[in-house]
């Protein structure tokens, strides 16, 4: 579509290019170089709907939450100077998990830029590393442009955060002739390859010959949207599926072919297997650290085939037999009709042998109705078997966000958003405001740290004033629990500054006009659980957890996938 | 084991386009031996020369990732003895120094220099060739007084007969169309 206008300003192209590219929400924060474009927004708040964050980080976080929910860009805006620093670690997070997030900050005049102007940073400059492209508009007739770049960058190929800095002097200037195009190619950018005719047919022969097939899912396959095709092939070829922890719900947990997720926490099979199979398909993952484990100890029996979209990921970590450079549903569909469908019954009784050994050691114990302490995979447990079909469950990181990946029953519609590659603490709640801002039916769930919460949690503001259904489960054990975790495996349990001094939550909660309330045992779990699916709006439920728990399985550090721990006595 | 390596990088002309190639060589903490930007054939099209030493597979690495770069078009990577390398060099030499007989211009002319400026307290002298020519000149000028030496990043052709135009339409017939 085209859109031909004249003599309007700077600042309202920015708001009609993003109607243009079906921007129907913006998360942001006003300052003194933005508030043409957020003039220009009264004008058309009939079309976009602003959310005002409560810190700029936030913004990024929330953009991150509605883009998973929204499968489309999220879009932040925000001022000048600290409006912009405060963005970098929510550009990274999305940066490091592919995210596709549009952020458009204000910048003092062009005549001001290096002059140390009140709120002047070089925000070009510092968010380069961390943005898959960038850009600062200092003309009002670069804006059409610029945007529609912006928007084609964030979402093809391997998505990720771009940022377009706009002077005010573009955002006052009067354009003669606005003209808006969607960008559908760049000379210069090649995002998606067609898969390759040899490397396919070499997979489909590793395939159709290997004993025991393994296929670990990573974030690729929700991105690009092949959950269907992953699903039959494994079928076709009974093959087990694992997932990373960005993988998770990209098929459901019930799943007779499901092994788990892989890595550092992940589940018994998962990992066994990725050292026991002989062909190893990995669909859009990047064996990150947190996956492999020691990097020599990983899977060398196995023939890998590397489906990814982005080629610097090929031969990176891991030397794959077969890189397929190509998007995963594309790839994944050609190879479907070539293979053949197999049995491997025993493999499969292996994986369940596995599944069996974790469940009677591992599960029996974190998922203890009977145990005197509350622990957080029993608390996510009563939520999961409750929560509507189609929740989105986003964590925050730690301690509870491992007990919410491994513990979580991710039926068919029900999807993860969680910090992955940056670990972000305090990612959960913004996170969860964007995604709530389009899933309006109440079926998000946000599960939280003590030390998490405290991070970002004057995003409440944002959670009372737009009255968001997010479900909020804080799992409290007074400590920073993961470090306690590491102090106590790694440092003779010298613990130090993992121990907090926390305020009362339900009274901060309250404060905002949000229904709040604490339990401490196990009879109240699964009530308080039913009255925060049916009291309408948001719900802020703590939990107040076992605070010595460890997250079991672990691989310890320097060790292999297949030299997990189920418990501390092995 | 590290060798020398040769990154030839073709791209859009754009602003801070050099800040993104260069944050990946220090993120890596590998040093750029010497670079040279200036525009190529073909239309708004410009290169970069970069050498660095390194391993081949983090140079592989650091070629994928530049390549990643939205307005980056190509980066292709070189050993040493798949380009023909050049770079120039220029030397002032203080006159006072040179004295009466004709050594200066005997070295000069021995080594494919020239005089390029001559002035009342000074002359300049331009030397063209690979990196160890112009160590070597320099150092035959130890006897004289040299006020000023630089030398420009160098160039390269590449040995290999493939063209730009060529990659570029390869690549987008390899690429995928919504
Ligand atoms: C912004 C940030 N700072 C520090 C860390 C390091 N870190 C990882 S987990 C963790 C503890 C989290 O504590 P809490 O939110 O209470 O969660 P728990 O592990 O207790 O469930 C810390 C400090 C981090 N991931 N992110
Ligand atoms: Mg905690």
């Amino acid at each position: 579509m085209e859109t031909i206008k004249s003599g309007i300003s700077g600042a309202e192209a920015v708001t009609l290019a993003l109607i243009e590219e079906g921007v129907d929400t913006v998360f942001g924060y006003p300052g003194g170089s933005n508030l043409p474009i957020y003039d220009s927004f009264f004008t058309h708040k009939d079309k976009i709907n602003h959310i005002l964050v409560r810190h700029e980080q936030g913004a990024v976080h929330a953009a991150e939450g509605y883009a998973a929910a929204a499968k489309k860009p999220g879009v932040c805006m925000v001022t000048s100077g600290p409006g912009a620093t405060n963005l970098l670690t929510g550009i990274a997070d999305a940066q490091l998990d592919s995210v596709p997030v549009v952020c458009i900050t204000g910048q003092v005049n062009v005549s001001q830029l290096g002059y140390d102007a009140f709120q002047e940073t070089d925000v070009v400059g510092f968010s380069m590393p961390v943005t898959k492209w960038n850009y600062q508009i200092t003309r009002a007739s670069e804006i059409a442009e610029t945007i529609a770049k912006a928007f084609f960058i964030a979402r093809s190929g391997r998505p990720g955060p771009v940022l377009i800095d706009i002077t005010k002097n573009a955002q006052n200037e009067i354009i003669e002739n606005f003209e808006y195009r969607k960008c559908t190619g760049i000379r210069s950018y090649h995002p998606k390859l067609k898969p390759q005719e040899d490397a396919l047919n070499e997979a489909v022969m590793l395939l159709n010959n290997a004993k025991r097939p393994f296929m670990v899912l990573g974030h690729g396959v929700l991105l690009s949207g092949c959950k269907s095709e992953v699903k039959t092939l494994a079928e076709k070829l009974n093959m087990p599926v694992a997932c990373t922890l960005l993988g998770l719900s990209s098929i459901e947990s019930s799943h007779p072919l499901f092994a788990g997720m892989v890595g550092l926490h992940g589940n018994l099979a998962a990992n066994k297997m990725t050292n026991e199979c002989d062909v190893l398909l990995a669909v859009g993952m990047r064996f990150a650290d947190r996956v492999t484990g020691n990097v020599q100890k990983y899977a060398p029996q196995a023939k890998v085939i590397h489906i990814e979209i982005d080629p610097s990921e090929i031969n990176k970590v891991i030397a794959a037999a077969v890189p397929i450079v190509s998007d995963a549903k594309s790839a994944l569909k050609k190879i479907l009709p070539l293979t053949r469908s197999s049995s491997h019954a025993s493999w499969i009784e292996k994986m369940n042998a596995y599944k069996k050994q974790e469940s009677e050691t591992v599960f029996s114990r974190d998922l203890d109705k009977n145990s005197k302490i509350l622990r957080m995979g029993r608390v996510v447990k009563a939520v999961s078997d409750m929560m509507p079909e189609g929740t989105v469950i986003v964590t925050d990181v730690g301690q509870n966000q491992m007990a919410s990946a491994r513990y979580f029953d991710y039926k068919k519609n029900d999807f993860l958003v969680t910090s992955g590659g940056l670990g972000t603490m305090g990612f959960a709640l913004p996170a969860s405001i964007g995604a709530s801002s389009i899933k309006k039916d109440g079926a998000v769930v946000c599960v939280m740290g003590d030390g998490g919460f405290q991070m970002t949690m004057e995003e409440l503001g944002a959670v009372m004033q737009y009255k968001l259904p997010v479900k909020m489960v804080l799992l409290n054990n007074n400590f920073l629990g993961m470090i306690r975790q590491l102090q106590e495996l790694y440092y003779s349990s010298r613990y130090y500054f993992g121990e907090m001094a926390n305020p009362d939550f339900v009274k901060i909660v309250e404060a905002y006009g949000i229904n709040a309330k604490k339990i401490t045992s196990q009879e109240d779990l699964e009530p308080a659980v039913k009255e925060m699916f049916d009291t309408p709006g948001p719900y802020f439920l703590e939990v107040q957890v076992e605070k010595s728990e460890n997250i079991y399985p672990v691989i310890p550090a320097g060790a292999g996938v297949d030299e997990l721990l189920l418990s501390p006595e092995n | 084991m590290k060798h020398k390596y040769t990154l030839l990088i073709y791209t859009e002309n754009h602003i801070g386009l050099l800040n993104r190639i260069s944050i990946i060589f220090t993120r890596h903490k590998v040093n750029i031996e010497s670079l040279n930007t200036s525009p190529s054939m073909g239309e708004n099209i410009h290169s970069f020369v970069i050498t660095i030493i390194t391993s081949r597979d983090k140079a592989e690495h650091l070629r994928k990732l530049i390549e990643k770069q939205v307005e980056v078009l190509k980066a292709f990577i070189y050993e040493e003895n798949q380009v023909i390398a050049m770079g120039v060099a220029l030397f002032k030499i203080s006159t006072s120094s040179i004295g009466a007989n004709n050594i200066l211009e005997q070295l000069i002319r021995s080594s494919s220099a020239r005089i390029i400026a001559v002035e009342p307290e000074f002359i300049v002298v331009e030397k063209t060739g690979t990196q160890d020519d112009i160590k070597n000149f320099l150092d035959s000028l130890s006897g004289f007084d040299v006020r000023e030496f630089i030398q420009s990043g160098r160039v390269v052709v590449t040995r290999p007969m493939g063209k730009l135009t060529d990659y570029l339409r390869q690549m987008s017939e390899m690429e995928e169309k919504d």
